[in-house]
């Protein structure tokens, strides 16, 4: 199978690899590139477990080839923290018991931050639109609403 | 949340630490850094990809398989039949004594389900695995399937599982699970209303965000380490150590983290199959389901069956209850004699009945395999239950919480199963649940306790 170049910036980090042509960029990250933090939960972009952000849109990393993210900026819910601290959003979903099994959360919080990114002071219904593209099957939506409306209000008390 | 001290005060232990704190949980960290390692976060160099050929039909006697065209095909490394499998029949209960053995790792001569595994396919890559077991062909003759339970119990139905000889788990107590207690034909003789009512559910899937699967690496010395999601890790590891003849210190199982699971990765399926296949070729195994794997071949909640008929008194209580219980199976037992078992403890309910008669039925039917999930056995039944005393109460006139309160058992009240009653709360928890969502009953409920000689 024909291999091919592909070059991005991961969470900061360049990266270049020679992938097979059609590799998900799911499968790059996590087969070649060793970033485990999106999950592959159906592999045909229903669930959400993969989504990341690319030039600050969320994806769903199972159905975006991994060729079609030449000089892409990346981010998954791995590279958030930064020195060590705490994202707002990783802060929150911690203290308001956000998360169950785990497995959808770094979905969701990438879906969090493109709507944190994009409207910072949302309201319920803006969350739940947000999150309406990741499942969690632990039933556990309603701390999950909470921590994206306490990171939002973490974040405004900050800035003013 | 508000800790009420005042119920049971004499066997309550106050000046306790933990109990009633917010503590954080100690893997919430891992989950929102991305850091959690779930089983397929396991990548081993060289690892093989393992693919099921699994059977199209409900129930057919498999005449012959040829593997060789998938064998040729690029990327193939080996390809299983049951004659691979050291101990192909197996049971997951047999571990505690409750047998027969009587489902296949690989389909031998028959299969019984469509979407039983027949042939597992271990490639390079999971396209060469996925295309190679397209090429496998199985001669199937087709055999006349049932589906339905009252139709598998009829004289004459097809016999969906040798290893059983009848299409219903054989428990010592013969066809069915019993209890018996007081006499239930003159409870109903002596009651004001009689009302029988029949109950059914549908199979219901886990769906767990994660697909249920295991990633193996062999270690050397014949040692194999398993990665996976199982909620059942000692189930599984000697389980595989009987399907496999290996000792269990050959094995070493590292799980502990599930993507969602819900009962529905507590059968024993995929780690067996990939172990045996990393120690056929050694090399590391990954076996994963597809979503579409998971929707459709994992063992969902068995559909049920529940006919209930109640006597009562115009005064609210129920003097007489015969439930009859049917968990479908499917074609084979995995957890599904232990649930209809636990339905013949449940049907009497938390209520005080002198007279019960309860049989439940464990079917097989050509139909997925239903096994564990979340309460199996007693979550229909509840649903079936609190149903009927709804229905119960309308019949007399009566407030359908008020006529809970007349039947509730209390401290010392004997079970139908001969059990004194101890500890219950569930007065308490009624007179809560009225104040909570503002349903009023009348005082003298109010002032009921659990405890029959208290207030």
């Amino acid at each position: 199978m024909a291999k091919v170049p592909v070059q991005f910036t991961l969470n900061g980090s360049e990266k270049a690899e020679f992938i097979d042509s059609g590799t998900t960029l799911l499968n790059a990250l996590r087969d070649k590139i060793g970033d485990t933090s999106p999950k592959g939960g159906c592999h045909q972009g229903t669930c959400g477990a993969c989504s990341v952000i690319i030039d600050g849109e969320l994806r769903l990393s199972c159905l975006t080839l991994a060729e079609t993210c030449n000089g892409a900026m990346i981010t998954t819910t791995s590279g958030l923290a930064e020195g060590g601290v705490l994202h707002p959003l990783q802060r929150a979903f911690l203290d308001t018991f956000a998360t169950q099994c785990g497995f959808c959360t770094p979905g969701m919080i990438m879906a969090a931050k493109v709507l944190l990114d994009h409207t910072p002071n949302p309201s319920r219904e803006d969350v739940v639109e947000a999150l309406s593209g990741n499942i969690c099957r632990c039933t556990g939506y309603e701390p999950i609403i909470q921590a994206v409306l306490a990171a939002a209000r973490a974040n405004s008390q900050n800035a003013a | 949340m508000e800790l009420r001290k005042n119920y049971f005060a004499d066997v309550r232990k106050d000046g306790l630490h933990e109990i009633g704190q917010p503590r954080p949980r100690s893997d919430s960290p891992g989950h929102v850094t991305g850091k959690t390692a779930f089983f397929a976060d396991r990548n081993f160099p060289g690892m093989l990809h393992l693919k099921m050929v699994r059977s199209p039909h409900h129930h057919a006697r498999i005449r012959s398989i040829d593997t060789s065209e998938a064998e040729k095909h690029p990327g193939v490394v080996k390809v299983l039949t049951a004659k691979d499998v050291p101990h192909n029949l197996y049971t997951i209960l047999i571990l505690i004594q409750i047998g027969p053995e009587d489902e296949t790792v690989l389909a031998d001569g028959k299969v019984r389900w469509r979407g039983e595994a027949v042939v597992a396919v271990l490639a390079e890559t999971e396209r060469a695995a996925q295309e190679a077991a397209a090429k496998v062909k199985v001669d199937y003759e087709v055999l006349p399937a049932v589906f339905d339970m009252e139709e598998a119990l009829k004289p004459g139905a097809p016999i969906v599982n040798e290893y059983h000889g009848q299409n219903y788990y054989l428990y010592d107590s013969g066809a069915c699970r019993k209890v018996r207690f007081g006499d239930v034909e003159a409870g109903f003789a002596q009651a004001d209303h009689v009302l029988e009512q029949s109950y059914q559910s549908s199979p219901i899937e886990h769906a767990p965000t994660e697909t249920t699967g295991c990633v193996v690496a062999p270690e050397g010395n014949d040692r194999f380490t398993c990665h996976t999601n199982t909620q059942a890790m000692f189930f599984t590891l000697d389980n595989t150590s009987i399907i496999l003849q290996m000792p269990g210190s050959k094995l070493h199982f590292v799980g502990g983290t599930v993507g969602g699971g819900f009962g529905g990765k507590v059968d024993v399926i995929v780690e067996p199959i990939a172990i045996l296949g990393a120690k056929l070729t050694g090399r590391p195994v990954c076996f994963v389901y597809s979503r579409e794997e998971e929707m459709q071949i994992s063992s969902p909640r068995a559909a049920e069956k529940v006919v209930i008929k109640d006597g009562i008194m115009m005064d609210g209580r129920i003097v007489a209850r015969k439930v009859t219980g049917y968990t479908d199976a499917g074609a084979y037992s995995r957890h599904s004699p232990y649930g209809a078992q636990k339905g013949a403890g449940h049907y009497p309910g938390p209520y005080t009945i002198p007279n019960v008669w309860i049989d439940t039925y464990c079917v097989y039917t050509n139909r997925t395999p239903s096994s564990a999930m979340r309460g199996f056995g007693v979550t229909i039944g509840d649903f079936a239950l609190e149903v009927q005393m709804d229905k119960l109460a309308r019949l007399i006139g009566m407030d359908p919480l008020e006529f809970r309160f007349i039947n509730a058992y209390r401290d010392g009240d004997m079970k139908a199963h001969r059990q004194p009653t101890e500890g219950a709360a569930l007065i308490e928890c009624m007179q809560e649940a009225s104040r909570a969502a503002n349903w009023p009953v009348a005082e003298k409920y109010m002032a009921m306790s659990s405890y029959k000689n208290g207030a």
